[in-house]
């Protein structure tokens, strides 16, 4: 009788590893960056228009927090999280850097323009070599970086105002003026 | 309207599935033979009602009612109608109405083909179906309705996952689900034996169709799934040990050994509490994929939407379903012993030896599949599983089967007199050798070493699995269909190592940038990217590119691969331009558009591939005639061996 | 079956399959050494779209930047444990597939091996007990047909 009774005991021994997995699987629908706690990645690219207009570096927003939206016209949540970055964007908290992510640059002045552009500036990632830098896999994503230049946050997906205020309205110290 | 009917006839089928489960266990078990007469129509009835709502939800879909939420979801009004009818098992929701469906047909089935068995087993298996039946059904009517509303509705669809736009979609799932729910009647049964106290060879031969079916309709759904992934989803790959993959392939190396021990019950009524742990693990494998993919708990190709609610819920069903089982076992299996004996050498020892493999091999596929969980769960670290981990083990356990086989075939039951059969077995060893050795050194040159051993076993293994019946053939002996399908199903493993050891070895693949005009060589072909070209379809629009493929110079065929944005989700999918010769597939792919006409080119010789799905039909072949023998639909079995009904079920 | 029909088989067999195209490489990399570096990192790479494919087998717009990284630092002359580090510093330890043998992955390779021993364990000790009980047994088995 005793062999027996393995099977049925293993087995609620693997429901037990099930339930935990089950418990934590929200925490596993997008990835942690590899990146929190660490530098940004520092990068100098072209910005989205005239090329007269020149590079924007990152050491730019050097002693103050900001943030960094990776974006594109070709990403369908992109476009259902703009009218929340409109509104991120009216608040005038923090500047944020659009990181047009493989895109083409026609598509997307057409698609600012059409849409409204939250973006304090906006930079191009033809070759994705950036976003790469910054770990990202899928756009939309959003990051916190703080005022000594560390990632502190990254959401994937969609920005919502329930996150933003949650994540990042959060991590503004509260000396910083908009 | 209809929605609301679709809804109620399922909330209906909900209570009959209970009326099922109560009648037949209870009825079985009181021997109330009132009871036990309302099964049947308990089971018609769900069936009825099951079918009412699918059919509901199908209208909805070719209606393009968008007032329904999961057809809002997957739906669209461009979508081709061959599409809105498959967009019903897309997602979640009307996957599981589909499962609950299929079950309810399997148990139809049941019904209508178990009138020669003793009434209170077969009062008991469709009781269990109804437990079955009845944990799925609530499952879909708490936690994924598919017939929910939107209100307001959305004036179009968010469209169908354009991955799953395509034919092989419209089959794959079903057929699939017809396998993995199929396993549902051999655990069944085997807890109506276990709650009987009975289980006998009689017992084996009713089961042994029943599985055997559901396996072919498991083999056939994994392939599917596989060649769609060959062209749709990877690019040119087949398989990827992708945990939704495993969850398949597990319930069918647990199938396998299933099949295999109720040939042993069958025939000297040895391995029964094998036979019965095996029936209970196909089954419970089969829930446990159905948990994998929905719960979240995976990250992978192609789960479905997560949510930890639902893998709760799956979760608590399985504990009821296979724990219950498994304590049933561990209260019933000490009485099953049996006293026959047999030698190392016999059909009986091979055929444990090939039951120990294929436990192993599933053991292997868990570990791989669910280390990551366990890890996480034990606070151990993350760590993910890739392709390696498999590919550097499961060669070895499919070659030890195949040896297995290669020599076990020849084995007389009890004794082995394997001496008797020598020649043969080392003839086709030969035959395979020397085969081998032509193959791989005269056609396709040194490639790996593992795979020279996989092609020369494959080969021994056709070799060695046509002697008997051609030789029987030969005599004019009697050739049961139990023969012929058991041999064209291990030819059929045999042609699936060797066709999976030749492209695992020879293929040839290149990734290059192409411009119009420009030629790429591959051995003795070559690809000529000829032109690009706007192409729309009824719902993307894209480019498609000319490809022609040339062998020593001269064309001798064109290749359309395709690159598709689908509006609606604004996602883009590679269709890959296949052309499949006799012996290899020529495959191109495009990547991206470098600019100035030029675009990255997938270009692959996928030399025996084909083979590979045709074999997984050449094994469900095998199985289905086998399982058409005639010994299973001899009439009058009834009372052969089982005791008078009113007997307590002693053990 | 006789002999001389299974040698004219195998000859008729091989002819046939002669026919096809032998494998000739064609090198996207400056050399054979690197192209060979080149497949097998790219097949270690997870594309982090497609979860379960590699850089190598996936056709979207992340793994084709990935593999170009990939063969841009070959050529510049990174070793694989660089470019792997590369890899991880972005992406974290779920990029590359294969489990490093440490302390917390060694009970998922120790577990085939377990499990084989153990198969082998119940063989012998099955094997054993029947033929004991075969050994006084003269019964006769139905042989009509094997199954």
């Amino acid at each position: 009788m005793n062999r027996f009774v393995l099977p049925v005991i293993i087995f609620l021994l693997l429901a037990g590893v099930l339930y935990v997995g089950v418990v934590h699987s929200p925490d596993k629908s997008t990835m942690v960056s590899a990146l929190l706690g660490k530098p940004a990645p520092a990068f100098e690219l072209r910005m989205l228009g005239d090329p007269a207009r020149g590079t924007f570096s990152s050491q730019r927003f050097a002693g103050r927090p900001w943030v960094l939206n990776v974006w594109g016209t070709w990403c369908a949540a992109c476009r259902d999280e703009h009218p929340v970055l409109l509104d991120i964007a009216k608040q005038n908290r923090l500047p944020i850097v659009g990181l047009d992510w493989r895109d083409d640059d026609e598509d997307a002045m057409r698609w600012l323009t059409q849409l409204g552009n939250p973006y304090t500036v906006v930079v191009v990632d033809s070759e994705g070599r950036t976003a790469i830098d910054f770990g990202v896999y899928g756009a939309p994503e959003t990051f916190f970086i703080d005022a000594e230049g560390v990632v502190q946050y990254r959401h994937v997906g969609a920005m919502t105002m329930e996150v933003w205020e949650r994540e990042f309205v959060g991590r503004i110290p509260h000396s910083v003026s908009p | 309207m209809i929605p609301e009917l679709g809804h109620f006839a399922l909330i209906l089928a909900l209570v009959l599935t209970a009326a099922q489960a109560v009648f037949g266990l209870a009825g079985a078990h009181r021997r109330d033979d009132r009871w036990q007469a309302a099964v049947r129509p308990a089971v018609a009835g769900q069936f009825v009602l099951t079918s009412t709502a699918i059919g509901a939800l199908v209208w909805s879909f070719v209606n393009f009612d968008f007032s329904v939420l999961y057809v809002a979801s997957n739906s669209n009004s461009a979508l081709p109608t061959f599409y809105r009818v498959a967009a019903l098992w897309g997602a979640h929701e009307g996957s599981l109405l589909l499962w609950a469906w299929i079950l309810s047909l399997w148990t139809l089935a049941v019904a209508v083909f178990s009138r020669n068995l003793p009434p209170t087993f077969a009062s008991r298996v469709m009781g269990v179906l109804g437990i079955v039946s009845f944990g799925f059904l609530l499952f879909a009517l708490v936690t994924s309705n598919p017939f929910e509303r939107i209100i307001p509705s959305p004036a179009d669809g968010r469209d169908l996952n354009p991955v799953l736009q395509d034919p092989a979609l419209a089959i794959h799932p079903p057929l699939l689900y017809t396998g993995y729910v199929g396993f549902a009647v051999a655990y069944a049964f085997a807890c109506a034996a276990m709650l009987e106290g009975k289980l006998d060879q009689t017992w084996a031969r009713w089961t042994r169709p029943w599985t055997t079916i559901a396996w072919c309709f498991l083999s056939v759904g994994i392939a599917l799934g596989s060649w769609w992934a060959y062209y749709e989803l990877g690019w040119g790959g087949y398989w990827f040990w992708d945990p939704v993959e495993n969850a398949s392939f597990m319930p069918w190396l647990a199938g396998t050994a299933l099949i295999h021990s109720l040939a042993v019950t069958e025939k000297r009524g040895l391995f029964k509490s094998w036979t019965l742990l095996l029936a209970i693990l196909a089954f419970s494998l089969s829930l446990l994929g159905t948990f994998l993919v929905r719960s979240g708990v995976l990250v992978s190709v192609h789960s479905f939407a997560a949510d930890p609610a639902r893998g709760k819920f799956i979760l608590w069903s399985l504990v009821v379903m296979i724990g219950g089982a498994l304590t049933l076992y561990s209260l019933r299996a000490h009485t099953l012993k049996s006293n026959a004996g047999f030698e190392g050498t016999s059909r009986d020892a091979f055929l444990l030896y090939n039951n120990i493999l294929l436990v192993i091999a599933t053991v292997v596929v868990f570990i791989g599949t669910l280390a990551p969980l366990v890890n996480d769960a034990l606070g151990m670290g993350s760590i993910s599983i890739g392709q390696g981990w498999f590919t550097s083990i499961f060669p070895w356990i499919a070659l030890g089967l195949v040896g297995l086989v290669a020599v076990g075939i020849h084995a007389a039951w009890k004794r082995g007199r394997l001496g008797e059969s020598s020649r043969r077995i080392w003839l086709s060893l030969a035959i395979g050798l020397v085969l081998g050795a032509i193959v791989v050194y005269g056609a396709y040159g040194p490639g790996k070493w593992l795979s020279l051993v996989g092609i020369i076993f494959g080969l021994w293994l056709i070799a060695s699995s046509l002697f008997d019946p051609i030789d029987r053939w030969r005599r004019k002996l009697t050739l049961s269909r139990a023969i012929v399908g058991m041999t064209i199903a291990h030819v059929g493993l045999g042609v699936c190592v060797i066709a999976i050891s030749t492209v695992e070895s020879y293929t040839v693949e290149r990734d290059v940038a192409l411009g119009p005009g420009e030629t790429l060589a591959l051995g003795r072909y070559a690809y000529r990217f000829e032109k690009i070209d706007p192409v729309e379809g009824p719902n993307y629009d894209g480019v498609r590119a000319q490809v022609t493929v040339l062998r020593d110079g001269q064309p001798v065929t064109v290749l359309y691969p395709e690159k598709r944005n689908y509006w609606v989700q604004r996602s883009t999918m590679t269709e890959a331009g296949i052309e499949s010769r006799w012996n290899m597939d020529l495959f191109a792919a495009l990547g991206e558009d470098l600019g100035a006409g030029r675009w990255s080119v997938r270009a692959q010789l996928r030399p025996l591939i084909d083979y590979v799905w045709l074999a997984a039909g050449l094994m469900a072949l095998g199985g289905g005639i086998a399982a058409s023998d005639r010994r299973y639909r001899l009439k009058n079995e009834a009372t052969e061996t089982a005791p008078a009904p009113n007997t307590a079920g002693a053990t | 079956m006789n002999t001389r029909g299974i040698w004219l088989a195998a000859i008729c067999a091989s002819v046939l399959l002669a026919r096809v195209a032998s494998a000739i490489d064609i090198t996207l990399l400056p050399n054979e050494a690197q192209q060979q570096r080149y497949e097998a990192l790219t097949h270690e790479i997870r594309c982090m779209q497609c979860m379960n494919n590699s850089i190598a087998d996936s056709p979207v717009g992340l793994a084709a930047d990935l593999r170009r990284d990939v063969r841009e630092m070959i050529i510049a002359g990174k070793t694989d444990d660089e470019i792997r580090a590369y890899m991880v510093q972005r992406y974290g330890n779920v990029i590359l597939f294969n489990p490093p043998l440490t302390s917390s992955t060694a009970w998922v390779w120790a577990t085939p091996l377990v499990a084989l021993i153990g198969g082998i364990v119940v063989a012998i000790v099955i094997v054993r007990r029947r033929g004991r009980l075969v050994a006084d047994d003269d019964t006769p088995v139905d042989e009509e047909t094997p199954r």
